[in-house]
């Protein structure tokens, strides 16, 4: 394993990274222009604290790669975002049931990470938490709408739900990278903040008349990076062309 | 984009700063008020625009006809003396 906070730096950062372009995708086709901006405003809130992340693991890392090099010149499997994230977007809801499941882990973790010993990476978490408070605020409310809605979109929003519950645990999982940036006091333990998180999630849900599916499984393998979907490589085709096509090119 | 059972229409006021009174900056769709606040954020304050954000339903304004402008204003037209060009101001007054 390389050095645990560097490959801790890359986690945050690839969450947002991956996240954040999923979000993109939507770019120009949302379903009506208000929700259009709403979703490119996210996607660039995601994008802006992905370069303080990736910036500063390139630092940590100390092998001259920044923050283009770290998103752009790296293969699936040096990616380490949870599997939630490069799930496709699907229809609107399912995009939206995605960002409501991650922003309640991101606004929980982000507000623990306030406290860090690193003042860092304090300082990217206090300025991330102001944008992801909106973030959650409005994707809760979409799920309350769209859930308690019509019959169609609270079927929607029901199958949405049944799709990636099986995403949410990994966002939780404890391993030796948490394990090292708990006892320097750098980052908070993912698993002592998931009986807070299932405790705001039953009042929403209940609110958008969902129900939480009762299987607790857990697909994972992405923050370790062992076995990431197969949704990631596409999106990295996509998201790499230029700087595959033409290595290093700017304008 | 738009089907006949769209979101209502709001009419969006941003407040620039402190002081200033809030002005009309355009229209969007929302399906509640509290919608319409996040959209009129998203869609009119993504340049430091604003401090302040009022969302109105359309229908709410009431607005005067353009076929009334003649009973409406024209009447004004000839009342100089309403505005209060024939003082002298002091300078140390300063801008009015």
């Amino acid at each position: 394993m390389s050095d645990p906070l560097f490959e801790y730096l890359c986690r945050m950062g690839d969450n947002t990274l991956v996240l954040g372009h999923r979000v993109s995708e939507w770019c120009g086709v949302a379903p009506v222009l208000e929700e259009d901006i709403a979703l490119a405003n996210t996607a660039l809130d995601l994008i802006g604290q992905t370069q303080l992340w990736l910036g500063l693991a390139g630092e940590v890392e100390g092998k001259g790669r920044d923050a283009d090099k770290l998103a752009y010149h790296r293969d699936v499997w040096d990616f380490r975002n949870v599997l939630l994230v490069e799930q496709p977007n699907g229809d609107f809801g399912r995009t939206m049931m995605r960002q409501f499941l991650f922003d309640g882990w991101h606004l929980a973790y982000l507000k623990a990470l306030t406290a860090s010993s690193n003042d860092r990476i304090a300082a990217i978490a206090e300025k991330s938490v102001k944008e992801v408070t909106y973030h959650f605020e409005r994707s809760t409310d979409t799920v309350i709408g769209l859930g308690d809605g019509t019959e169609e979109s609270h079927r929607r929003m029901q199958d949405a739900l049944d799709r990636l519950w099986p995403y949410v645990g990994e966002m939780f999982l404890s391993d030796d990278v948490d394990a090292a940036m708990i006892a320097q006091g750098i980052a908070p333990d993912p698993t002592a903040l998931r009986g807070a998180y299932d405790t705001q999630l039953d009042g929403i849900l209940a609110e958008a008349t969902l129900t939480k599916p009762a299987d607790n499984f857990t697909h994972k393998g992405g923050k370790t990076g062992v076995r990431h979907t197969e949704h990631l490589g596409h999106i990295l085709t996509q998201m790499q062309w230029l700087q595959r096509a033409y290595p290093d090119a700017t304008w | 984009m738009s089907t006949s059972n769209e979101w209502p229409l709001w009419e969006i006021f941003i407040r620039g700063q402190h002081g200033l009174s809030h002005r009309h900056v355009g229209s969007l769709h929302a399906p509640d008020a509290e919608m319409a606040i996040k959209n009129a954020r998203d869609v009119y304050t993504r340049r430091n625009e604003g401090v302040s954000i009022w969302a109105v339903e359309a229908h709410h304004i009431a607005a005067s006809s353009p076929e009334e402008k003649g009973s409406l204003y024209e009447p004004s037209n000839d009342k100089v003396y309403r505005h209060p060009t024939f003082f002298d101001i002091p300078d140390e007054v300063g801008a009015m």
